[in-house]
């Protein structure tokens, strides 16, 4: 297996601030007439940052590696050092085979060009030849499900079909090396799983491919290998399944909780509202999926109400309203006494229902003859650490761990 | 320094097309007059110089109808104008481009001189219409009109990408750029003779290559005066130079262009 991709110490650096971005005239020339024989190359420590540092790794031909990495790893400043967009700073990379970078899908398509024209200015952007895009002209239009909209602007288009056509131009690209972006977090979740295919086809060929991605159940589907970057170098690289687990397990634990600064005068007085780990009663984020989640509410109620209950509602990090759930759903009346004094709430979401990923809570509470809503009070993360859709990318809103019978031949 | 590779460049003569094509569909989509605004600016200006230099300040017109004398004038100024202003804004306006995708950088300033061109194309077809109106035939020297168009090339491309790679660094560049492509037009002979400026003076202005450009143009449709042969060498080294030095400096300030846009 030869290698495709050789990269030997490659380190990034950039200059931090805004003057460094771009440069006024001006001032460069008051800097030269201050200082007319001052180096101006010479720049103090604190105002650079190796976005990259040390990076070496092979990868072979027919190859599908995952890049992963918190925000600010380097993750895209090696994407765009792949795909030639910028040059490293030190050390070097080696590119062997005709090499496609998707970091956006539809670069260069013009609102005023029709769907037609576009296409072909954007596969010519992505380095296809005419012929070739003349010959995959009809199988990309009907990727993208848009045959009746050809030779309307696509400003016209609704942001679903914009996006469609857009990555069907993409898919049909045909390089020995492709490097990927994030661009599979675009469209709906049916486009979503059509990409995804489209990805298994284009590894199924045996070609070369480099991911990024935030979601682990997609690279652990597409992935044999993965980097994962830490500040600018390389933390560990592998296996998939080694290096995912290595990575979600070290992830961050931060605390979530909501508390009210403001004592509101009536009637309801939260004193603290969090999300925690239900088996242990830690309150981090982001919760593993196969542990409960416990929403907690405490509150002081000073002064009488009639009869009522608290209402919570959780929703999805697009707003979508997954379920309701009320505190007095197990009981017979459909009502609280609330006396005077402290009261704490505990609602357990029952480990292995929810899918990875972010989830908002919004609360009701009763005030008397009419309810109060407290629109997404908090939220929380449940994580691919334990989750079914991390085991194969499977669709859906929910990933609930349901019984299954076998009974034999009957 | 970075080579110039021109073989990457062959093989993204495709994309070359396609943007040139892209920036002259969206021009002049959704304008009621289209391509006719090609003609209607330069013909509009013609009017205004005929009446205001030809009419009030009576301006020598080598022999020929003075709107034939500007508007042959405004047919390279124009192509310079806007192939210039286009150019020197490619890389900035295309940034989202840049930053996003590979390709030969070149790309972008060479494609923006399409504009330019077409308009260039459609303003000579009517640039015979005006002719024939004030019956002015075409000049033997009409063979030489492509070397002209050759050199206003050259100088609009050298000059287009200085403008282009500076403008990635210094936004200055911007406020610039008005007065090259206005200011210019009184300075270079749109809107007069260059028979005008003292002789002594003669070789000075034409260090501005449009001034071999405008007056090479006007002898070989229209045969006006003598062609002042020095003013043209100098043209011609002037526009040189700056070709040579901008694709240097092009190359090699484009590895930081995705960095700094």
């Amino acid at each position: 297996m030869a290698d495709l991709i050789v990269a030997q110490g490659v380190g990034k650096l950039y200059r931090l601030g805004e003057a460094t971005a771009y440069r006024v005239l001006r001032e460069r020339l008051a800097e030269m007439l201050k200082a007319p024989f001052r180096r101006r190359e010479a720049v103090a420590a604190n105002e650079v940052l190796w976005a990259l540092k040390d990076v070496d790794f092979t990868i072979g031909e027919s190859e599908v590696v995952g890049l992963i990495g918190k925000n600010g790893a380097g993750k895209s400043t090696l994407l765009k050092i792949l795909s030639r967009i910028t040059e490293p700073t030190e050390g070097r990379i080696d590119l062997y085979g005709k090499v496609s970078s998707l970091l956006e899908v539809g670069i260069g398509f013009h609102p005023e060009l029709s769907g037609r024209e576009n296409v072909y200015l954007n596969g010519a952007i992505l380095g296809m030849a005419r012929q070739e895009i003349r010959r995959k002209f009809d199988e990309i239009v009907a990727f993208a499900e848009v045959e009746r909209f050809l030779d309307t602007p696509v400003k016209r288009y609704s942001s679903g079909m914009y996006v469609r056509l857009a990555f069907a131009v993409a898919a049909h690209l045909d390089p020995d090396i492709l490097i990927v972006d994030e661009v599979l977090a675009v469209g709906d979740a049916a486009f979503q799983q059509k990409c995804l295919g489209k990805m298994r086809d284009i590894r199924a060929q045996g070609r070369t491919v480099v991911v990024v991605s935030h979601a682990m159940s997609t690279i652990s589907s597409l992935c044999q290998k993965v980097i994962w970057l830490d500040a600018g170098r390389v933390r560990m690289i592998g296996d998939t399944a080694k290096v995912v687990s290595a990575y979600l397990s070290e992830g961050a634990k931060r605390e979530i909780s909501w508390s009210p600064r403001v004592k509101e005068p009536f009637p309801f007085n939260y004193d603290v509202v969090y999300v925690a780990r239900g088996d242990t009663g830690e309150s981090i984020d982001p919760i593993p999926a196969d542990v409960p989640a416990d929403v907690v509410l405490e509150f002081t109620i000073d002064q009488p109400l009639p009869p009522g209950r608290v209402l919570l509602r959780v929703a999805t990090e697009s707003g979508e309203v997954l379920f309701t759930s009320t505190s007095a759903d197990g009981l017979t009346t459909h009502a609280h006494e609330w006396t005077i004094g402290k009261h704490r709430f505990r609602c357990r979401i029952p480990p292995s229902l929810l899918a990875p990923g972010v989830y908002h809570v919004s609360v009701t509470e009763p005030r008397g003859g009419y309810d109060i809503i407290r629109d997404n009070i908090l939220s929380f993360t449940i994580s691919e650490e334990g989750s079914l859709v991390a085991r194969d990318a499977r669709a859906g809103r929910i990933a609930p761990l349901l019984e299954w019978e076998n009974n034999g031949r009957t | 320094m970075a080579s110039l590779d021109l073989g990457e460049m062959w093989e993204y003569r495709e994309l070359l097309g396609f943007l040139a094509w892209r920036d002259v569909v969206v021009r002049y989509k959704q304008t009621a007059a289209g391509v006719l605004w090609a003609f209607i600016r330069p013909f509009l200006t013609m009017v205004i110089f005929t009446v205001v230099f030809g009419r009030i300040a009576k301006l020598p017109a080598e022999g020929v109808p003075y709107a034939v004398l500007t508007f042959t004038a405004l047919l390279p100024w124009q192509f310079f104008a806007t192939a210039f202003g286009e150019t020197a804004m490619s890389i900035v306006g295309n940034g989202y481009m840049i930053t996003k995708i590979y390709f030969p950088r070149l790309i972008l300033p060479l494609a923006s001189i399409a504009v330019g061109a077409v308009d260039s194309v459609v303003s000579f077809l009517f640039l015979f219409g005006i002719m024939a109106y004030y019956r002015v035939a075409p000049s033997p020297h009409i063979w030489a009109l492509p070397l002209f168009v050759l050199l206003c090339l050259v100088f609009t491309v050298g000059l287009g990408l200085w403008f282009a790679a500076l403008y990635v660094k210094y936004r200055d560049v911007r406020h610039f750029i008005p007065f090259v492509t206005q200011l210019g037009m009184y300075v270079s002979p749109v809107a007069f003779s260059s028979t005008i400026v003292p002789e002594r003076w003669r070789l000075l202005y034409s260090l501005n290559p449009m001034v071999a450009v405008i007056d090479g143009t006007r002898w070989s449709l229209l045969g006006t005066a003598n062609l002042y042969a020095p003013g043209v060498v100098a043209g011609c080294v002037v526009s040189v130079v700056l070709l040579v030095t901008g694709v240097i400096y092009f190359k090699q300030t484009e590895r930081i262009f995705a960095d700094v846009i």
